[in-house]
C-alpha cells in the first residue's frame, strides 16, 4: 500500500514537470523575426522597444563619496548629449530613431562593491540597451565589465583609463572606452618631468586602487627607463586622512618631484598636508586626472596654487567651435555651475554618439513601430567605429575596446586648473598613441 | 628494583603532562616576538648615514602618531563609556562624531566668510566646539532612546545589528541632506604655522589638538571620581541591578554616560576637522573603526584603558612601519601600516585578552 502512494506521487510530479516544459517551451516560441535578424538564433539576442517606449540607456558613474563630480560630470555629458539629438542644445531632450530616450542612473561608488552592485541590477533588466560608465576603473576590471558583458550589453567608458581593462586576455569583448589608456598618460608625465622640469628623482603615492597603482606603475617605469631614479614608491588607503608620516618618510629621499596620480579624498589631502612638510619644500608636487575634481579642489583649499597635475588636454577642442560656443555653455547654464564639474564630459559625449551611429547602422525599424536591436551586431557595429571625428579626437576603436587613438594629455598648473577656470590652459601638451609608447618603453 | 624501572616512563609521562604548555608556548613566543621586534628596530636605527631616518623625522613620527592618537582617544572614550555601562559596541559612535562635525561647520563656514574666525578666534572656536558638542549629545541621546533603550534586555546580539543599523541610518541621512560633497572647513590663521614646546616645532594644530584632549581626559576622570553622578556611572558599570537597588535611577546614569561619551565626540570633531581641514558625511567610518580598535587594544570599558590605546595606536600607526619595517627592507612601508596594527592588536590580545588595562573578566561560573 505504502509503495503504491509513493509511485503515485512521483507519477504526478514527473507529469507535472512534463507539462511544464512544454508550456515553458511554448511561451518562448519562435521570436518574432522582423527584417533580417532572428533574434533567437543570435547569440545575447535582441532587445525589443515597442512602439512609443522609450529606448534605455543606463549610466553607471560614481554619484556619492568625493569622486563624486567625475561620475556626475559625466552623467552630465550624457543628458547634453541626449538633447542635442534634435540637434539643438535647448533643454528638451531629442529622440533617438523615432524614440524617446531614458537614462537610468547608477551608482558605483568608485569601488568594486559598488560596481558590482550596480552592474547586477542593472544586468537585470533585459529592456536596457546599453550602459556608459563607469567612472572609476576599480568598478569596472573584473566587475561592471564582466557581469554585463554576460548578458551582451555594451559598457562604454569615458573614464577608465587602467591599461588592464583593454589587455589581451583580460579585456571583455563587450567592453570599450573613449577615455585615454593610461600607458600614454603615465608616459607623457615621465617625459615632461625628466625633460622639461629636469627631474632625475621621484616618489610616487598610489591609494591602492587599480587605477592609481597602474598609472604609478607606467610613470615608475618610464622615468626609469629615461634615466631617472625612483626614491620611494608608497601606497596608502584611499580612506586615509593622515599622511604626515608618509611624507615624512618621502622626504628623507629628498625627491624632485612627487607624483601621487590618486583619487579626489587622497589627492586633496596629501597636497595640503605636503605645504607643511619641511623636508618637501623643494619638491614639485604633481597629481592626475583622478583629482580633478572639485571635492579635491575643496580639500587642498590654497594649496592649489603651484600643484601640477596631469590629465586629458581638452584646450584643444575646447577651442573648437562647437564646444566652446554651445556645449560649454549650455553645460554651464543647464546644471547651474561656474565651471564643469569635471573634465570627461567630452569624452562620454563622444562614447554616446558612437554608439549611436552603430545604433542608426543597425537597429530595425519595425512596421508596428517597434524597434529591435541586436546586441552582438551593436557592439560590432561600435567596433567598426574608425575615423570618427569626435570632440576629443578622432575615433578608432582597437578590437581590445580603446577607442582614443590620438591621446592628448595636458599638464595643468594650479591654480589654472579646468575645475577652477573654464579657460584654463595647460603649461605642457603631448600627444601619443598606445603604439608609440609600446614601441618607445615596451610596455 | 624492576618496579621502579617500570614506574620511571610512566612518572616521566604523567610530569611532562602536568607541564604548563599554554605558559610555555605563550613565554618562547613573547620572547619570540620580542626579540624580532628589537631586531628589526635596531637595523632600522643602524642604517647607514645616507639611508637613515633623521632625529627630526623620528621627533615628527612621534608628535604625529600622539596628536592622532589623542582624536582616536577621544572617540574611543565614547565606546568604552558605553561598554562598562551596557556591555555592547555602540558602533554608531562614528556617525555621532560625524554629525558633530557638520554642526560645527555650518558656523565655521560662516564665520570664515564673515571673518570673525581669524579676528576673534577664540570666541568662534568656543563657539564651534559648543555647536559640536551640542549635536553630538542630542545625536546621542536619540540614539539611545530611539534605538538602544527598547532592547535593554534583549540578546546580545541584537543590540549589536541595531547599532550597524543606526549607524548606516546616521550616515546615509547626512549625505542626503548635506550632499555627498566634501566641504573644505577653515582653520583659524592663528593655527598656521607652528610653536615651538619644549624646544620642539610642533604644528599649532597639533598643540592645540593635544592640549584639549588633555584637558577633556583630566576633567572627564574629575568628572567620575569627584561628582555624585560620576559615582553613580561606576556603580552602575559594576553592577547595574546592585545598583538600581541602592536607588540610582539606572536609566538617567545610562543617558548620562551616552551624554559624556557625545561629548568627548563633539570635541573630537572639531580637533579632526581642524586638522584635516574637511567635513564629508563619509568622515565618521574611518576613526569610528580606528577608535573601536584602540578601546579594545587599551581594555574596553576602562578610561585609561581607552586613552592609553588611543595614544598606542596613533604612535603605531605613525612609527610603527618607518621603525620596523625599513630596516628590513620593505620597500614601501606604510602600505603595512595597518598590518602592522593589527599584527599588534591580535598579539596584545594573546598574552592580554581584555586588552593593555583590561581586568580579564572572571568567568560567572
Amino acid at each position: 500500500m505504502k509503495k503504491h502512494r509513493w509511485l503515485v506521487r512521483i507519477a504526478l510530479l514527473g507529469a507535472m514537470a512534463l507539462v511544464a516544459a512544454a508550456c515553458a517551451e511554448e511561451e518562448e516560441g519562435p521570436a518574432v523575426a522582423p527584417g533580417a535578424v532572428d533574434c533567437a538564433a543570435v547569440e545575447f539576442g535582441c532587445v525589443e522597444v515597442g512602439a512609443g517606449e522609450p529606448i534605455k540607456i543606463a549610466a553607471e558613474q560614481t554619484l556619492t563619496t568625493p569622486d563624486a563630480p567625475l561620475g556626475n560630470d559625466q552623467v552630465n555629458g550624457l543628458k547634453l548629449a541626449i538633447d542635442y539629438l534634435d540637434g539643438a542644445l535647448d533643454g528638451v531632450p531629442g529622440q533617438l530613431l523615432g524614440h524617446d530616450v531614458e537614462l537610468i542612473e547608477a551608482d558605483e561608488t568608485c569601488s568594486a562593491e559598488g560596481g558590482t552592485a550596480a552592474a547586477t541590477e542593472l544586468a537585470a533588466d533585459p529592456n536596457l540597451v546599453s550602459v556608459f560608465g563607469t567612472t572609476c576603473t576599480s568598478a569596472a576590471l573584473g566587475t561592471s565589465d564582466a557581469i554585463l558583458g554576460a548578458k551582451g550589453i555594451l559598457l562604454i567608458s569615458g573614464s577608465n583609463t587602467n591599461p588592464n581593462l583593454t589587455a589581451e586576455g583580460v579585456h571583455n569583448d563587450f567592453y570599450l572606452r573613449t577615455a585615454h589608456n593610461d600607458k600614454i598618460q603615465g608616459a607623457i608625465v615621465a617625459e615632461y618631468v625628466y625633460n622639461e622640469l629636469g627631474a632625475r628623482t621621484a616618489a610616487t603615492i598610489n591609494d591602492e586602487s587599480p587605477y592609481a597603482d597602474a598609472l604609478a606603475a607606467v610613470f615608475r617605469s618610464v622615468f626609469e627607463s629615461l634615466g631617472g631614479e625612483i626614491t620611494t614608491f608608497e601606497a596608502v588607503q584611499s580612506t586615509d586622512t593622515e599622511f604626515k608620516p608618509v611624507l615624512t618618510s618621502i622626504a628623507q629621499g629628498k625627491p624632485d618631484v612627487l607624483y601621487y596620480p590618486d583619487f579626489a579624498q587622497v589627492c586633496g589631502l596629501v597636497t595640503a598636508q605636503a605645504r607643511e612638510v619641511a623636508g618637501l619644500k623643494d619638491t614639485i608636487l604633481m597629481g592626475s586626472d583622478g583629482c580633478a575634481s572639485a571635492d579635491a579642489l575643496e580639500l587642498a583649499g590654497d594649496a592649489l596654487d603651484g600643484w601640477y597635475r596631469s590629465g586629458p588636454d581638452t584646450s584643444a577642442f575646447k577651442q573648437g567651435d562647437f564646444y566652446q560656443n554651445e556645449m560649454l555653455p549650455a553645460y554651464l547654464e543647464q546644471f547651474g555651475v561656474e565651471a564643469p564639474l569635471s573634465v570627461f564630459h567630452a569624452h562620454i559625449w563622444d562614447a554616446f554618439y558612437i554608439w549611436k551611429a552603430a545604433l542608426d547602422q543597425v537597429a530595425v525599424q519595425n512596421d508596428d513601430g517597434s524597434l529591435t536591436i541586436p546586441r552582438t551586431a551593436l557592439k560590432d557595429a561600435v567596433y567598426a567605429t574608425s575615423g570618427y571625428q569626435g570632440l576629443t579626437g578622432t575615433i578608432t576603436c582597437t578590437p581590445l575596446g580603446d577607442c582614443a587613438t590620438d591621446v592628448i594629455i595636458g599638464i595643468f598648473l594650479g591654480p589654472d586648473w579646468p575645475e577652477a577656470n573654464p579657460d584654463a590652459t595647460p603649461v605642457y601638451s603631448d600627444v601619443k598613441s598606445l603604439q608609440e609608447v609600446s614601441e618607445a618603453y615596451g610596455i | 628494583m624492576a618496579e621502579s624501572k617500570a614506574e620511571v616512563p610512566q612518572v616521566a609521562l604523567r610530569r611532562f603532562e602536568r607541564l604548563p604548555t599554554r605558559k610555555i608556548v605563550l613565554v618562547v613566543l613573547s620572547v619570540g616576538i620580542v626579540l624580532g621586534v628589537s631586531l628589526a628596530a635596531w637595523k632600522t636605527l643602524t642604517l647607514p648615514a645616507g639611508e637613515r631616518y633623521s632625529g627630526a623625522a623620528w621627533r615628527d613620527f612621534v608628535v604625529l602618531g600622539v596628536a592622532q592618537g589623542a582624536v582616536y582617544a577621544l572617540i574611543a572614550l565614547g565606546y568604552s563609556l558605553v561598554y562598562g555601562i551596557l556591555q555592547m559596541i555602540n558602533f554608531a559612535h562614528g556617525e555621532v562624531f560625524m554629525w558633530g562635525a557638520f554642526a560645527s561647520y555650518f558656523f565655521a563656514a560662516a564665520y570664515a566668510e564673515s571673518e570673525f574666525l581669524d579676528r576673534n578666534p577664540i570666541p568662534a572656536l568656543a563657539i564651534l566646539f559648543a555647536t559640536a558638542i551640542f549635536v553630538s549629545v542630542l545625536v546621542a541621546v536619540l540614539l539611545e532612546r530611539i534605538a538602544y533603550r527598547p532592547l535593554r534586555h534583549a540578546p546580545r546580539l541584537v543590540p549589536l545589528i541595531t547599532a550597524l543599523g543606526a549607524s548606516l541610518f546616521l550616515r546615509e541621512s547626512a549625505g542626503r541632506i548635506f550632499s555627498a560633497q566634501t566641504f573644505h572647513y577653515p582653520k583659524p590663521d592663528l593655527l598656521d604655522g607652528t610653536w615651538k614646546v619644549l624646544g620642539i616645532p610642533m604644528s599649532r594644530t597639533s598643540v592645540i589638538v593635544l592640549v584639549v584632549a588633555i584637558m577633556a581626559v583630566a576633567l572627564l576622570t574629575l568628572f567620575i571620581r569627584r561628582t555624585k553622578t560620576g559615582k553613580s556611572m561606576r556603580a552602575v558599570a559594576e553592577d547595574k541591578e546592585i545598583a538600581s537597588l541602592m536607588g540610582i535611577d539606572v536609566d538617567r546614569v545610562i543617558v548620562t554616560t551616552f551624554a559624556v561619551g557625545g561629548v568627548l565626540a563633539g570635541i573630537a570633531a572639531v580637533l579632526f576637522a581642524i586638522t584635516f581641514e574637511f567635513v564629508n558625511f563619509g568622515m565618521g567610518f574611518a576613526p569610528g573603526i580606528a577608535a573601536f580598535t584602540a578601546a579594545v587594544l587599551g581594555g574596553i570599558g576602562s578610561i585609561a584603558g581607552a586613552a592609553l590605546g588611543g595614544l598606542v595606536l596613533g604612535l603605531l600607526q605613525s612609527v610603527g612601519p618607518p621603525l620596523l619595517l625599513t630596516g628590513i627592507n620593505v620597500p614601501s612601508p606604510f602600505q603595512l601600516k595597518d598590518v602592522v596594527t593589527f599584527t599588534v592588536l591580535v598579539l596584545v590580545l594573546i598574552f592580554r585578552p581584555g586588552g593593555i588595562l583590561g581586568r580579564e573578566e572572571a568567568e560567572k561560573v
